[in-house]
């Protein structure tokens, strides 16, 4: 079976855990023998291509002429975006007028039979431009590779989905990572919401992350139930094992949010929480490691709480320090208000750290060995951290407990789950 | 005749590093040795020598006509001590002269006046050794941390036997009243005050070589018509800067060199005016009135206030978490910690947490090595946060 998929972006060139679940999810499809052709915006050439064949869509020269494109060419629009509302965007950027009629130019320029386009297959203010691009080299693609099934990864790549689809005739499966409402609350944008809705109504099967995000969708995309799936993520097995040498040169025990610093992710809960549980043992640090556009906001109640002291910000942190950072947690928590997923605690149970996460994740769907809390019941999770940080069979009882679980959410089994979704298709 | 009174402050804080929270614990050095050392010696190399040996011109070429008053936190001249020795010799020299007075200042270019007494005349204290030791001349005349004076202070500082003190002529405290008098404060009779006339001060430091302002170029004789512009029966005229202002502030190509050299003369020539030191000043005038000034006041911003350092929360949180170590530091022995409790009260970097961007963002951002006060504040507190951790691993 072979499968044409459309991400946004691949490691090692990745914003957030969009990236890393594609690349997970496609070393399990290999394992249960499907080969991918994935396309992304931009290629760097680094990426791995131990599963996946990648394709480069800066690198797809369109033929022009080609009628099927021609719709795409006229229905191309240019909207003004508010990019907080785009995925992995901590800065407010906003779509360049100037540049929108530049394009629009270029693309009604008859004279020129084939073009490239080159992709930033970033989240920025050219988003919704790439997007509909993106669609017609989807196009092109559909036209020029063989495969027996089309699977686009969030919103971004639903246009080139649908595109690919009527070149092909090929079934389409939509994977929806996160939805609108988790990343804006009630204060969506309505053009990435409808943008979503259309891919998800074209779309033969639609696969969530979780069943919170399937009730989303059935509920506020109004997506027949019947074709909406659950495909919960995994994890990868942890390769660092030279992190857990690093010592703690501190006495204080350590509770960690690690996350953007955005609305979806409940930093402000978390600082709420910290403040509770200050009071009754002073001997805790807390540290935020992230940022975003709630900085401001969220060091100021630190200040105004008066526990600076006791609160530290890391700034953003990738790679090894991200290991180094659970290596010296005793509690993680993952305070999100809406989270589609959530893969940041399985992280944090690989590397030994109990979790405390909210209710309103999928991840509290998988996991068992983990305290669950209400993200507004700041009581409950200064309640829950405490009791991790202080009573040690509960905390030890987690790790041991927790870190089987996590050893057993494998790709492998997703990408089975998957398989079935496809056989039922083709 | 009437007195001229030249007051320069010279001040340098040591500059945090960057520091990590993956520090805390490891690592308990907070300096930025690469930086403080670079800026030192840059400006000591603008500054601090070409200025030194220009007043020592003037003063050599004027004689006793000619005076200056100094004041130099016990921060800068560490560093001086630390990376540009021989500039400790170039004030000496000035010293020498005898027509050159050094006013006391808190050690640390602190805010301890505001928040903790004890701790503020222990810093006193030892910045006024420390200049007699540097200087040969024990100081008579206090002026605290950006001139920030209020009836509180005052009182402080008459206690610790000083017989003046030098504030900010605020518009605010003195409404009709000029700043071109001795006053006295309200609290104790005798304790002389000497206000800045900040119009005629940041003519010079501020608006010196601006070339939209209306007045530009200022000339040595343009100033002293100024000056002899003002009512018949001023007595003193106080100009009170920043000593960077000369070379720094205004570089060397604005002019403001050529400028000073040539001011005394100027001034000397037109008759009414001889300059004196701060303790000149005070001898001979009498207070005309007191001054009442219930609420801390300085010399920044336009509001002239303190909210420059304690303005917000970020502030306010680092200053109480400071000043709450105060006890048990008295307890440790350790140098180290000792100096880092001294390098970490400086107000500089309550200065970088400031959030007022407005009016005064311009000098702000001149001051500022953090991108924004948020910086500042997770910097700071990640470094207060290991030290607090040493302190009381100290007392334990």
């Amino acid at each position: 079976m072979r499968v044409l998929m459309f991400g946004w972006e691949f490691p090692p060139h990745i914003a957030g855990g969009l990236g890393t679940a594609c690349f997970g999810l496609t070393k399990g499809m290999k394992k249960q023998g499907m080969d991918v052709i994935f396309v992304v915006p931009k290629a760097y050439g680094d990426e791995s291509e131990e599963a996946v064949k990648i394709v480069n869509a800066s690198d797809v020269s369109i033929d022009m002429r080609y009628s099927n494109l021609k719709e795409y060419f006229d229905n191309v629009t240019y909207i003004e975006v508010n990019s907080r509302l785009i995925p992995y965007v901590g800065t407010d950027d906003y779509f360049n007028i100037e540049n929108q009629e530049k394009y629009y130019t270029e693309n009604h320029d008859t004279l020129i039979s084939h073009r490239k386009y080159e992709f930033s297959g970033k989240y920025g203010e050219n988003t919704m431009l790439e997007v509909e691009r993106y669609a017609m080299v989807a196009a092109q693609i559909a036209k020029d590779f063989e495969f027996d099934i089309i699977h686009a990864h969030d919103w971004l790549t639903y246009n080139a989905g649908i595109a690919a689809k009527k070149v092909s005739g090929k079934p389409l499966v939509v994977h929806m990572h996160a939805t609108e409402f988790d990343r804006s609350g009630l204060d969506i944008n309505t053009v990435v919401f409808d943008i979503e809705r259309k891919g998800m109504m074209a779309a033969d099967r639609v696969v969530t992350v979780s069943n919170y995000t399937r009730n989303i969708v059935v509920e506020k995309h109004g997506i027949p139930a019947e074709k909406v799936f659950t495909v919960h993520n995994a994890v990868e097995p942890n390769e660092s094992q030279a992190v857990k040498e690093y010592k703690k040169n501190i006495d204080d025990k350590i509770v960690t949010f690690l996350g953007r610093v955005t609305f979806q992710k409940g930093p402000e809960y978390f600082v709420e929480a910290a403040h509770m549980i200050l009071q009754r043992d002073p001997n805790v640090r807390f540290v935020l490691a992230g940022d975003g556009d709630m900085m401001p906001k969220v060091i100021r109640r630190v200040a105004q709480l008066r526990m600076g002291d006791r609160f530290n910000f890391t700034g953003f942190l990738r790679g090894a320090e991200v290991d180094k950072m659970f290596a010296l947690s005793d509690v993680y928590v993952m305070p999100s208000v809406s989270e589609p997923f959530g893969i940041s605690p399985l992280e944090a149970m690989r590397s030994n750290v109990p979790v405390v996460i909210s209710k309103q994740s999928g991840v509290s769907e998988v996991l068992q060995h983990a305290l669950k809390v209400d993200f507004w019941d700041v009581e409950a999770m200064a309640d829950a951290i405490y009791g991790l940080l202080h009573y040690p069979a509960l905390s030890d009882m987690f790790v041991e407990h927790g870190k089987i679980e996590v050893d057993n959410l494998l790709w492998e089994n997703a990408a089975y789950k998957l398989k079935l979704i496809y056989n039922e298709l083709i | 005749m009437k007195t001229i009174c030249f007051y320069f402050q010279v001040h340098q804080p040591f500059r945090l590093r960057t520091y990590r929270f993956f520090d805390m614990g490891v690592d308990h050095n907070y300096f930025d040795e690469y930086q403080n050392r670079y800026l030192a010696q840059r400006i000591a190399e603008r500054c601090y020598f070409p200025m030194n040996e220009l007043l020592l011109k003037l003063i050599n070429k004027h004689g006793d006509d000619f005076k200056i008053t100094f004041s130099i936190s016990g921060m800068a001249l560490e560093q001086f001590q630390k990376y540009v020795p021989n500039l400790i010799e170039s004030f000496q020299n000035l010293a020498k002269t005898g027509n050159v007075e050094f006013l006391a200042e808190t050690y640390s270019h602190s805010l301890a006046s505001i928040m903790d007494k004890d701790e503020f005349e222990l810093q006193v204290e030892r910045h006024s050794k420390k200049i007699e030791e540097l200087f040969g001349q024990k100081p008579k005349v206090f002026r605290n941390t950006e001139l920030i004076y209020s009836d509180d202070i005052s009182e402080s500082v008459a206690k610790m036997g000083f017989n003046g003190m030098l504030t900010e002529g605020a518009k605010h405290v003195l409404g009709w009243r000029s700043p071109n008098f001795v006053y006295k404060s309200a609290t104790n009779d005798n304790l002389k005050i000497l206000l800045r006339n900040f119009n005629l001060s940041n003519d010079i430091s501020f608006r010196f070589s601006n070339r939209n302002w209306s007045q530009w170029p200022i000339t040595a004789e343009k100033y002293t018509k100024w000056i002899n512009e003002l009512p018949e029966d001023a007595q003193t005229v106080n100009i009170f800067m920043d000593y960077e202002t000369f070379g720094e502030h205004q570089v060397a190509e604005t002019g403001i060199f050529n400028f000073f050299e040539a001011l005394p003369e100027n001034i000397l020539k037109s008759g009414d005016y001889k300059f004196a030191t701060v303790s000149e000043v005070f001898e001979k005038f009498e207070p005309v009135a007191s001054i009442h000034v219930p609420w801390p006041m300085s010399w920044a911003d336009e509001e002239r206030d303190i909210t420059a350092w304690r303005g917000n929360e970020l502030q306010e949180d680092a200053f109480e978490k400071l000043y709450s170590l105060k006890d048990k530091i008295k307890k440790i022995d350790d140098p180290a910690i000792k100096r880092d409790w001294d390098y970490l009260q400086t107000s500089d970097h309550f200065y970088y947490m400031c959030t007022k961007w407005f009016s005064d963002g311009e000098i702000h951002k001149y001051f500022n090595p953090y991108g924004s006060p948020y910086d500042a504040y997770i910097n700071y507190m990640n470094v207060l946060s290991d030290f607090i951790l040493r302190v009381e691993k100290a007392v334990k």
